[in-house]
């Protein structure tokens, strides 16, 4: 025998106690653990996804839309931008980098992105397979996609619109896949990347198949828009002045169109000027992500605060039942406490007794929390999958819950000591002599 | 093995207890006699280290109580002395030979589970071992406490009204029991009752006077 197989039997003794104490403090701990762990990953993602972006210019709208569409792929676009006023944008002088996106189509809910190469780059994306896609309806997909969906090098696949699967099917064209990417743990392995013209083309083409489906009367026009298409593919070899952004394109082309223009700035100047010249100045809409993520976070907040009030209301609770039980038990034990002295424990070994299963019981209950939270996070993984695609993951541990495990630790001996002192204050000889 | 001289006690400064001198030898048994209130519990108490403060003296196995700090007593308690109450409380959360080796455990000994055996069948309560303390009987109860206090081969063994909730038939077997582990294990018995009944089964004996009351009133 020793002290912590007395304790340990004295919580077997009363199982449904303890049980309930148990529980009680594990679905505290556990709440505040998972959003611990969501938390830090959340803002881990969204700093690393959101590294190298200064500043989103795309279409007015919501500024926070800007920024879950281009930097997270989690929305939808705010509308389009002419590929000329974005030229016009990454010609200035305060800006770096300037890359284009062309949004509006995906595939198995995996958004297809017409980019350049600077975009992977961003990320450190490399390959692991194959090669990058060079001409158009080329694409070359990330580590998740590929996972995800079961594309190989050389698969061919159709894109929907929109982003969800099972959305309008463009099936006149199909996209092959040249390359595979290596994992990056960011929004890239969510991403399938073409280049700007692919996604042009395969607008203009599911244009006309809307058009010739649903406005039979509109032919003119719409045969005039792909005629011009393929003017502007002629004049590629002519001198006229190139867009930046896209080379293949024709700066003077009013009809082409992106998404957004992802910026990086020359000098900290870029941050005073640039977002307040493009707001006021151009019909386009420049966002920060370093201020829309912050306002995000504080809008969600507010949630995060009442499920951490939530959390810390049971907590406190459980505290007060394991006081409770410790208590009440004294009472009971008085007669058991008395015997032990008169056995010959002292009194520093009955208080550590007491200490000690008041400590034995929320260490319990938190151990129990953080292997429920992690359990809870990793199902979550498993079953909802815009978790798994935030890339959260259950199997991730934080210095936090030591915090968490020595805080219950410290809740358990607090709870302990007014019974442990009452405990040390007993007189064993009146309680033998039935006297107290 | 226990001397006592001009020893006294008071609870309050209105109420104080005076014993009469008396020694025990060792191996000896003896029976505290006296009426209820007589101090038999207090006596047993102080004697057993379990209640210090008290004037005059006590030597218990060569050492004199009042000697020691208040942790020397409880190891002094836990090495040399057996206690078996009236109600013979033991601890319901553990089973009786966790019971048991808790004597040897808060003792510092070694929790030798042979000598565990031993007692157990000397009390005939072998098959009783792995049981719950709630399962038992009151009387295999009474045994499995009087296997506590003998475990850990104590000097003195007191005991405190162990018979007195007993009718005849149990008292006569407990009190035997009693008197039988003492002597296996050499120990000292020392009884405190008010029970007539054991007069004749003890004949060593020590009688407190009634308490006096101050009756000038």
């Amino acid at each position: 025998m020793n002290i912590l197989k007395l304790v340990w039997n004295y919580l077997l003794a009363r199982p449904l106690n303890t049980t309930i104490n148990i529980l009680l403090l594990s679905l505290g701990i556990a709440v505040i653990t998972i959003l611990l762990i969501v938390n830090n990953q959340l803002e881990q993602k969204i700093e690393t996804n959101a590294r190298g972006i200064d500043l989103v210019v795309g279409a007015k709208g919501s500024p926070m839309q800007l920024i879950l569409c281009n930097i997270f792929h989690i929305d939808f676009p705010t509308g389009n931008i002419s590929l000329k006023e974005a030229d016009r944008i990454a010609r200035h002088r305060l800006v770096k980098t300037a890359i284009p996106l062309a949004l509006g189509d995906s595939y198995a809910g995996y958004r297809i992105v017409g980019t350049n190469d600077t975009y992977a780059s961003l990320y450190e994306g490399e390959l692991a397979n194959g090669t990058w896609y060079t001409k158009p309806l080329e694409v070359t997909i990330g580590a998740t996609v590929s996972e995800m969906s079961g594309l190989k090098i050389g698969d061919r696949f159709a894109s929907n619109h929109g982003l969800t699967a099972g959305g309008h099917a463009h099936n006149e064209h199909q996209y092959v896949v040249t390359g595979i990417m290596k994992p990056t743990y960011t929004v890239l392995d969510n991403l399938i990347l073409t280049s700007v013209e692919s996604v042009w083309k395969m607008h203009d083409e599911s244009d006309e198949e809307d058009h010739e489906e649903h406005e039979e009367d509109a032919h003119e026009v719409d045969h005039d828009h792909s005629h011009h298409d393929e003017d502007h593919t002629h004049e590629n070899a002519d001198s006229h002045e190139h867009s930046r952004l896209v080379p293949s394109a024709d700066a003077a082309d009013t009809t082409l169109e992106l998404t957004a223009l992802l910026i990086k700035y020359r000098s900290p100047m870029g941050a005073i000027q640039l977002p307040r010249q493009i707001n006021t100045g151009s019909n386009l809409q420049a966002a920060s992500p370093a201020f829309e993520t912050a306002r995000l976070f504080s809008i969600l907040g507010v949630g995060v605060d009442i499920l951490m009030a939530f959390a810390y209301i049971l907590i406190v609770i459980s505290g007060l039942s394991i006081f409770i039980a410790l208590y009440n038990s004294l009472k009971e034990r008085r007669y058991d406490l008395a015997i032990l002295r008169s056995m010959g424990a002292s009194r520093k070994r009955i208080v550590v007794s007491i200490l000690l299963e008041g400590g034995l019981l929320t260490l319990l209950g938190s151990v129990a929390g953080l292997i429920l939270a992690h359990g809870a996070v990793i199902l979550m993984t498993a079953f909802i999958p815009q978790v798994e695609k935030a890339g959260v993951s259950g199997l991730v541990f934080y210095a936090g819950e030591w915090i968490i495990l020595a805080a219950s630790l410290l809740l358990g001996l607090a709870c302990a000591i007014i019974p442990a002192i009452q405990a040390y204050r007993t007189d064993i000889s009146r309680v033998l002599a039935g006297n107290a | 093995m226990i001397r006592v001289s001009g020893l006294s006690f008071g609870y309050s400064s209105a109420t104080s207890l005076t014993f009469p001198d008396f020694g025990v030898g060792k191996g000896e048994h003896i029976l505290l006699l006296g009426e209820s209130g007589s101090g038999k519990t207090t006596l047993l108490h102080i004697l057993g280290g379990l209640l210090r403060k008290y004037s005059g003296s006590v030597m218990v196995d060569g050492t004199e109580l009042s000697t020691l700090t208040e942790t020397a007593l409880d190891h002094f308690r836990a090495q040399r002395i057996g206690f078996v109450f009236q109600r013979n409380h033991l601890i319901n959360a553990l089973n009786v030979e966790k019971n048991l080796l808790m004597a040897p455990y808060l003792a510092g000994l070694p929790q030798r589970p042979e000598r565990v055996s031993e007692v157990l069948e000397s009390l005939g309560l072998a098959e009783k071992r792995r049981s719950r303390v709630t399962e038992l009987s009151q009387g295999q109860a009474q045994r499995v406490a009087i296997a506590r206090a003998v475990l850990n081969k104590p000097a003195i063994l007191f005991a405190d009204e162990p018979t007195s909730a007993l009718d005849d038939r149990n008292c006569d077997r407990v009190i035997h029991t009693l008197m039988d582990a003492a002597e296996q294990n050499q120990s000292t018995l020392v009884v405190a009752t008010h029970d007539q009944r054991l007069k004749d089964k003890i004949q060593n004996r020590i009688v407190l006077p009634a308490i006096q009351t101050n009756t000038s009133i």
